[in-house]
Order: structure tokens, then C-alpha cells, then sequence
């Protein structure tokens, strides 16, 4: 069979053919532009490479004029620990000893609600190759995910595929899962948030670049053949809205092979080690089209590809399809002659298939050719780097202000003993708050033995080096506190996972950030976007923490249905001493428990009055002044032994964090609620800035001097006693571990079987 | 002179750096062993580690057991060489016919990772002789496909020569027939079990220090023999 080939020769001749853009996903005006561009209209590879390059997945063409911000608004801290910043495949953050930490987080939702068992597998797949690709060895992966109410046939249908793709393909590539998050809302029924976030770590001088760069190198392809999953990946499934109409879009979500990517993070490693590529690109969405584009955009240099020398897992692909696939576990590197036979031993050792492809050279041009015909000449960076930027419309919602005056004065107040109690069993038994053991009992959490904290712990912690390096990794977002005010929602998801951090005995370095939108082309969707990017940014320069890289996921979306604004931030922190870090579970009889921080009657978005159906009023207080002096606080405290525990306060309120102490420990306590404060306040407030610190008696007074000195007011709530069975808060109830435990731990098994 | 013990390393392998860890903990010298290369480097015994060898996406441990390594543990086995299989090492060894019985899926469909105790039923084997028979042990366990079964007369036979060494406590993770852990050949210097006790080894890292004793009795026996 002989296909018809567009050649370059062929647009220039037939400048009036019809194009298929609008199918491929582009506007009229953006084809318009492409063709201002070329001086001539594309060739149907070029405008295959242009419309998955931009697509709103890989130009961030809605975004741009907002994440600018985060390039704007820089804290000093960064410029003494940002070894790469935004724009790379993922930043690097100096961590002391000539070891750097590089982290990203990534969204797969929409291939994981169409395949949910390949999406969440493949999602892990391209975030640890953005990791590998900085030179790094992963170390650590979390997933947080979202999901339509617990009881929905639906979330019946992706959440056990996804937890399971995220195991089978995590736990294959062996990576411990040291967090995560798992949180239910109806508006994700249509759209589940599949996030995934990597962690590698990278000595200073095997830092790798994305740019093809020296005349005459080698452009060499390798991993995994070349297939026809995933084509339009980015353009046609991530970068629009579900409707029921259309066509099944399961031939665009990709398939994963793990092993495959395991014997690439390890052939990756030894080519690192002996320095044999010049940059180095993983191949995600847009597949070929992207690496190939981006490598010569960032190398200021011109690249030729033989495409029809790229390894097929099927020999009837047209040139265009292989230009698009998003197939995995795939890696496109630039190598020095001088090297290719020892970079070719290193893939002949793991089984890696490598074929040279292209070749660098200096014409400043990306030309591919096809069995002889030339079937791309563009410039690079218009495919890469000069896409369309759009100012999308936005205005504040007219439904806001209602929004935020609907405060939940509906939602009943425990107050009784009795009641309170019930209260407390209602939301430790949640599906937000239930133990998640179901989901993270299939994710393998020690594999590299250096897993000192993990999930349902405040952040992960691995050990980086034989001496205790430690880093620490949290993740969290609040949809509902978005919703009611996404520049606070914003600053309150950043708040609660630099405090999770540092609970743990961590400081708190560096932030990544996943953005999961409804549609850019809702004015009320883009004003929640502009606002939490907005409140995100102002927040890391107040905090000190700098936005190392991130991702965009727009269109979550089906119909009319947005998500809730869904800003997932990750905190990466550093310890000195792993042996240092702070776990949740108090240990011994007499240590008391001091509530650091101020309790308020905020309800707004609160778990409370989400079980109640009240979604209104406005979130918690932000205060990051506050949040600074009580990480602080955790953090010397950590350093200079004063703790055996600590856990933060935040969904759920005070209750639900002694709650989860008392389950984590097994032993109980006994909880003394500060005087003239509603109780129902005091133990379900979701007031944020708070953390629960235990401290043997020994060291007490030098624990509130800390707070003292910083002026954060510490309250002494309770002491553990093992005498007591379960949580006895006084004049009030008691709630005893059994019952606790039945509630947390029964509400997954019941659910998921 | 320490020890020496070989660690395996197939394309897949994940706990192979672990293993050697706990190899230097328990302090013997951990000698890297590659699948491609039949040489095993003189060591006194060999683990084969955890993981997904060639991505188990046949029959798990299936085509591990054919790597040029392997034709060498194998015949050493047989003449004595002391061998732990963990987890997809177990999977090698039952594929290599050094143990009976096999390996499948979990009866719960999932791939189970926790916290699993053990009990020890024999304590003579080259990798139990540091625990006491019936000592109760806590060691990591995590596995998509772990449950053992054999056939009956199998089973009989195994507990009848005291070759199960170790069962599962309180709740059987897996399905495992006879809640069987690990087992041991006839001569008890090859041993298989899921539970990973190289994940044991350390307090920051792991639930207890119960897996160093599988290193420090095949060391001890090595240091008297």
C-alpha cells in the first residue's frame, strides 16, 4: 500500500487545499497564524506537530499571562537555593552536600476517567520521566486524587482503576508512594482529579538540559517502540470538555509498560554517571513533535530527522501519527560521535532499544524527512515556544457574593456530650477523613528502604544520603475553600502543606502546583484561575517558598458542571537528620499536648457543614505571618529534641486531629477543652495555623518559651494516658478506640470492598 | 574475613539495593551479582530480591529462572550454597523447581502492602537459625501475586519434614494455602518467603528489627563452617 505524502514541495504547489485543523483542535485564527508563520500553508505533518504543540495542555495559551506571576513575584530565598528554575522539565532546589532535589506535579484527569487503570499508570509514568530527565534518580511518588461523591456507580467505576494503575505501575517501577490525598465532591463525578508528583534527587554536576546543541551531534530515540496510543492525547482528550455526544476518546489515553520505564530509569542512570549525553528530553505529550521541537528551540539550533528510522510497534503508522503518539517510555537524547558506541553499550546492557534519528546541526530550522521526501521545515520555536497567548475574558461571578453570604448558620451545632461525640465519630467515619489504608495499603511504600514517613503521616519523608539527608513532600488543596474564595483557597492549600511539612520537623523550601480548572473559555472558571494564581503567588513571596514548576489542567468540565477550583500544592522541605523527624503518634504516658495557634468559629467550607450538604460563607482565615512563626516553631523544636509528635489541625478541625493522634498511637488521652470557647467550635473549627505538639513533661517549659518568644499563643489541651480508653475529652465524652477505629477504618472496606 | 553474599540483580529487580543494605546491617560484605553474567563471584550465598524480573508479565519469576545467573544458583543450591528468595526471588525459586508449590494473585484481586506478623515453625533452616522455633516476627510484606498453593499431598509433605518455616499470624493477607509464608527445601539451605524481612532492618525505615536475624544466621553459620 503506497499513502499519499504531503511534502513541503507539495504545500508550496497546493496552497488552496482544505485543512482538517478545526479536527485536530485548532481555531481559524491560530491555522491562520501557522500559515503566517510558514509564508505557505503547512504540511499535514506540520500541522499535526502545531496543533498538539499548541494545545492548551502544552502551550498554556489560557495561562501564561497569569503563571507570569510566579516569575514576578520571586522571595529572596530563591536565588540561594533554585539551581533551575520554572520552564525546564521540572526545577532543582539546592539541598546542601552537592545534592539538589528536583519535584514536579502533573495532572492525568482526563485519560484516567476514560481508562482509569492505564491513565493514573501512564500519569506515573510521564511524571517520573520529567524527573529522569533532569538528570535525577526518582525517589518517591504521591498521588493526589478526586473523586464524585463515595457512594457514586461512577466513582465505583474509575477509583479502584485508578488506585490500581497508580500501584501497578508505581510499584513495578520501584518507587515508594509516600502520601497522597483522597478527597469526594460531586462536581468531580464527572471529572476525577488524578494528580501525580515525583521526586528524584540529582548530584550538582549531573544536572541535565532539554537543549540539543553542537553541529554534527547524534539525536538518538530510545525506550520503548513507537505506537499508535495516545495520538492527540493532549489536544483532543486533555485540552476539551467531555460531552456525551462524540466519539470514544479511549484510542487517545495511552497505554504503560513499566518495566519498560524501569530499564530506562536505570539505562538513564549509568549514561548520566558517565556523562555521555548533551541534553536529554522524555517524550510525554506531543510525543516526537515535542522533544524534537523543544530540543532545537532551547538549543538555539537548527535539527534534522529521518522520521521513518523511528522503531514501530506498528508498520502502518503514517508519519503524522508518529508525530503525534504519545507512546511511553520513550527518552530522545543528544549525544556527542565521539560517545554513541558507549552510550549504545549502556541501552544494549538494560535491553534498551536506541536509534539514532536526527542530527543537530546549525540551519536554525527542524526539517524531517520521510523515505526521502522533506515533510517538515519550520522554525522551531514557532512550534514550541511561539504559540498563541490568549487574555481570556474573566469576571468575578455573579453568584459569589451570595455565595459567601450563605454562611452555614443551617448547619447544626453539636452541643451535648452526647452529641459532640456522635459528631466526632460522623466525621472521623467520612470519606474525606476515613482512613485511606485501603487505597495506600496497594502502593509500596518501603521499596528503596528509605521511607522514614509515609501517608497518613503530615508528609512523606525519604532519606537522601547514608548521613540522614532527609527531604519531605506534601501535598495538599482545598476545592470547597476555592470555591467560596480562590485567592484564600489558594493561600490556604500552600498554608497547609508548608505546615505539614514542617510538622514533620522539615523546613520548608520550594513549592510545584497543579492547577485543576473547569473551561478557560467560562469567564467565572477564569476569574477562580486568575484569583488562586494570584493568591498562590503572593503567598509563596510572603512564605519564603519559591514556585519551582507546575502544571495546568483546564476543561475539567462536563457540561455545564465545573469543578471545584482545585489548586493542588505540593511543599518540598529538607532535614538535616531524619532521625529528627516528628511523627503523628504520641508515645508515652504524661507527655502533654499543646494546641499552638488561634481558634475561630469558621465553618465555611468546612467538612462539618460539607456533610451537612452547605457548601457557603467564606473559608478560614489566612494569617501566613502566623504560619511562618508556627513552621518555625515545629521546626527548632524538632531540631532540638523538644517533641515525640506533632500533627496539624486543618479538615475536620481539632477533633479529627486527636482523633487520628489517638488511632496512630493506640493509646488514648485525655482532653481538657480551653474554657469559654463553644466546644463544637473548639474540636470542629477548621481555623487554619494551628498544630497539636507533644511534649514530654521534661521539655515543656522550653517549648512555650519557643512560643512565647514569638509571640504564638500555646495552649496546654491534654496529656496522654494510656489509662484512658481511646479519647476522653473532659465534661464532655469519651470516645473509645474501638469505636474510633471502626469508624475510620471501616468506611473504605464498606465502600470499595 | 566477613562474609560475602551475593545479591542478584535482574532487569526489574526493585529491593536488590535493599537487600544489600541489609546484607551490610547484619555485617557481611554484599557482592552485586548481575542476571547476564553466570560468574558468582566465589560468594559463601546468594539472595535473589524483590521485584518485577523482566516485568513478570508472564507467570512471575518465569524468565528470570533462565538468566545465565541463574544455571549457577541453581547447581550451587543443589550442592548446598545457602539461597534466600524474597517475594519475586521466591517466585524464581518455586519457577526453578528449588522449591515446590507456586505462586498466584492474591485471593483479594489487590496488590497488598502492610505491616504482617509471622510466625517462626522452623528455626534450623542457613537463614532462621538466629530466631527461636515459634518466636513471633513483624516484617513488611507487599505482593500482587503471593498467595502459595501446592497440592495436597505436597502440602502434607512440606509440614510432615518441618519445610514450612514460616506461616502468616491472625489474618492470612493473601490466600496463601495453609497460611504458608516461606518454606525450605529438604537439606534447609534455600529458603523462599513473600514478607520482605529486608525491610526490617532498620528502626527509622522499617515496623521492627525482626528481619536482620535471616542475614545474621546465614553469617553465623558461614563464620563457623
Amino acid at each position: 500500500m503506497t499513502r499519499q505524502i504531503d511534502s513541503v514541495k507539495d504545500a508550496e504547489t497546493t496552497p488552496d487545499v482544505t485543512q482538517p485543523f478545526a479536527e485536530l483542535g485548532l481555531k481559524a485564527d491560530e491555522y491562520t497564524q501557522i500559515r503566517e508563520h510558514l509564508g505557505r500553508r503547512p504540511t499535514s505533518s506540520e500541522l499535526a506537530m502545531y496543533s498538539v504543540m499548541w494545545s492548551e495542555h502544552c502551550s498554556y495559551k489560557s495561562s501564561k499571562v497569569h503563571l507570569r506571576q510566579f516569575g514576578e513575584k520571586v522571595p529572596p530565598e530563591a536565588e540561594d537555593i533554585l539551581l533551575v528554575g520554572m520552564g525546564e522539565n521540572a526545577g532543582v532546589v539546592d539541598v546542601g552536600g552537592g545534592l539538589a532535589v528536583t519535584f514536579k506535579i502533573e495532572s492525568h484527569n482526563h485519560p484516567s476517567y476514560v481508562e482509569p487503570y492505564q491513565g493514573a499508570a501512564t500519569g506515573i509514568g510521564g511524571i517520573v520521566r520529567d524527573i529522569l530527565t533532569m538528570g535525577a534518580r526518582p525517589v518517591a511518588v504521591m498521588d493526589p486524587l478526586r473523586f464524585g461523591p463515595a457512594d457514586a456507580p461512577d466513582t465505583h467505576r474509575v477509583l479502584p482503576g485508578i488506585v490500581a494503575g497508580i500501584g501497578g505501575y508505581g510499584n513495578c517501577l520501584g518507587l515508594p508512594n509516600i502520601g497522597g490525598e483522597v478527597v469526594f465532591d460531586e462536581t468531580y463525578l464527572g471529572n476525577p482529579l488524578v494528580n501525580a508528583l515525583c521526586v528524584g534527587v540529582v548530584p550538582h554536576d549531573r544536572i541535565q538540559l532539554s537543549a540539543a546543541t553542537g553541529a554534527g551531534n547524534h539525536v538518538i530515540l530510545f525506550g520503548a517502540k513507537t505506537g499508535g496510543d495516545g495520538i492527540g492525547g493532549v489536544s483532543v482528550l486533555a485540552s476539551e470538555t467531555f460531552d456525551d455526544e462524540g466519539p470514544s476518546k479511549r484510542p487517545s489515553v495511552q497505554v504503560g509498560d513499566p518495566f519498560a520505564e524501569k530499564v530506562l530509569i536505570e539505562a538513564c542512570q549509568e549514561l548520566f554517571d558517565q556523562q555521555l549525553v548533551v541534553g536529554i528530553q522524555d517524550l510525554g505529550g506531543a510525543g516526537i513533535s515535542c522533544a524534537t521541537s523543544e530540543m532545537a528551540s532551547n538549543g538555539d539550533s537548527g535539527m534534522h530527522v529521518w522520521l521513518d528510522r523511528v522503531p514501530l510497534r506498528d508498520s502502518t503508522l503514517a508519519p503524522e501519527e508518529i508525530l503525534m503518539s504519545e507512546s511511553q517510555e520513550r527518552m530522545c537524547a543528544v549525544v556527542a560521535p565521539d560517545k554513541l558506541d558507549a552510550f549504545m553499550a549502556v541501552c544494549r546492557k538494560w535491553d534498551v532499544e536506541a536509534v539514532v534519528i536526527g542530527e543537530v546541526n546549525d540551519s536554525g530550522r527542524l526539517t524531517i524527512e520521510w523515505h526521502g521526501a522533506q515533510i517538515v521545515d519550520v522554525p522551531p520555536k514557532t512550534v514550541a515556544h511561539d504559540g498563541p497567548v490568549y487574555e481570556r475574558p474573566f469576571a468575578r461571578p455573579q453568584w459569589q457574593d451570595a455565595l459567601q453570604a450563605d454562611v452555614p448558620t443551617s448547619v447544626p451545632r453539636p452541643a451535648s456530650g452526647d452529641e459532640l461525640r456522635s459528631a466526632l465519630l460522623r466525621l472521623v467515619a467520612s470519606p474525606n477523613l476515613a482512613s485511606k489504608a485501603w487505597v495506600t495499603d496497594q502502593y509500596d511504600r518501603y521499596v528503596m528502604g528509605n521511607t522514614v514517613l509515609a501517608q497518613p503521616e503530615d508528609s512523606g519523608i525519604v532519606r537522601i544520603t547514608d548521613d540522614g539527608l532527609g527531604v519531605a513532600i506534601s501535598t495538599d488543596g482545598n476545592g470547597r475553600y476555592g470555591k467560596l474564595d480562590p485567592y484564600a483557597g489558594a493561600q490556604l492549600a500552600l498554608a497547609e502543606a508548608y505546615r505539614n511539612v514542617a510538622t514533620t520537623g522539615a523546613k520548608p523550601l520550594a513549592v510545584t502546583n497543579c492547577l485543576n480548572f473547569g473551561s478557560p473559555e467560562d469567564t467565572d472558571v477564569m476569574w477562580q484561575f486568575a484569583e488562586t494564581a494570584r493568591g498562590l503567588a503572593d503567598a509563596c513571596l510572603q512564605l519564603g517558598v519559591p514556585v519551582t514548576g507546575g502544571n495546568v489542567s483546564f476543561y475539567n468540565q462536563t457540561g455545564e458542571t465545573a469543578i471545584l477550583p482545585t489548586p493542588i500544592i505540593g511543599v518540598l522541605g529538607v532535614i538535616d537528620d531524619v532521625a529528627r523527624r516528628t511523627p503523628m503518634a504520641w508515645e508515652a504516658d504524661g507527655e502533654a499536648l499543646w494546641l499552638v495557634g488561634d481558634t475561630a468559629d469558621e465553618f465555611g467550607g468546612s467538612e462539618w457543614a460539607h456533610l451537612h450538604g452547605h457548601l457557603g460563607g467564606l473559608p478560614p482565615a489566612v494569617d501566613l505571618d502566623r504560619e511562618r512563626q508556627i513552621a518555625e516553631i515545629a521546626v527548632a523544636a524538632s531540631r532540638d529534641g523538644l517533641l515525640t509528635a506533632a500533627h496539624d489541625v486543618s479538615v475536620g478541625g481539632l477533633g479529627v486531629t486527636l482523633a487520628e493522634m489517638a488511632l496512630r498511637s493506640g493509646k488514648g488521652a485525655r482532653i481538657f477543652l480551653p474554657d469559654g470557647i463553644d466546644p463544637c467550635v473548639a474540636l470542629f473549627s477548621e481555623s487554619a495555623g494551628r498544630i497539636v505538639f507533644v511534649v514530654p513533661r521534661s521539655e515543656e517549659v522550653r517549648f512555650t518559651d519557643m512560643c512565647t518568644a514569638r509571640g504564638v499563643p500555646a495552649a496546654r489541651i491534654g496529656v496522654v494516658d494510656s489509662g484512658v480508653d481511646g479519647l476522653e475529652v473532659q465534661d464532655a465524652f469519651t470516645a473509645p478506640l474501638d469505636e474510633l477505629r471502626t469508624a475510620s477504618e471501616g468506611t473504605f472496606p464498606s465502600l470499595f470492598g | 574475613m566477613s562474609a560475602r553474599i551475593g545479591v542478584v540483580t535482574f532487569p526489574g529487580s526493585l529491593d536488590d539495593q535493599d537487600a544489600a543494605r541489609a546484607v551490610r546491617i547484619a555485617g557481611a560484605e554484599a557482592v552485586s551479582l548481575w542476571h547476564g553474567d553466570a560468574d558468582l563471584k566465589g560468594v559463601d550465598a546468594v539472595v535473589l530480591p524483590g521485584g518485577f524480573s523482566y516485568g513478570d508479565y508472564l507467570r512471575c519469576g518465569a524468565i528470570a529462572r533462565f538468566a545465565p545467573v541463574m544455571q549457577n544458583v541453581i547447581d550451587a543450591a543443589r550442592g548446598g550454597l545457602p539461597v534466600l528468595g524474597i517475594c519475586n526471588g521466591f517466585q524464581v525459586l518455586c519457577e526453578s523447581h528449588l522449591l515446590p508449590g507456586a505462586l498466584i494473585r492474591n485471593d483479594v484481586r489487590k496488590f497488598v502492602c502492610r505491616d504482617q506478623w509471622l510466625r517462626v515453625e522452623n528455626a534450623n533452616t542457613a537463614w532462621t537459625s538466629d530466631y527461636a522455633e515459634g518466636q513471633e516476627i513483624l516484617i513488611p510484606l507487599k505482593n500482587g501475586e503471593g498467595g502459595f498453593v501446592a497440592d495436597d499431598r505436597t502440602l502434607d509433605e512440606l509440614e510432615g519434614e518441618g519445610r514450612v518455616v514460616f506461616r502468616y499470624l491472625h489474618d492470612n493477607p493473601n490466600g496463601s494455602y495453609r497460611d504458608i509464608a516461606g518454606i525450605t527445601n529438604e537439606r534447609g539451605n534455600v529458603v523462599g518467603l513473600m514478607p520482605h524481612p529486608e525491610h526490617a532492618v532498620e528502626r527509622l525505615t522499617g515496623p521492627s528489627l525482626d528481619g536482620v536475624g535471616f542475614f545474621s544466621s546465614v553469617i553465623s553459620q558461614l563464620v563457623d563452617a
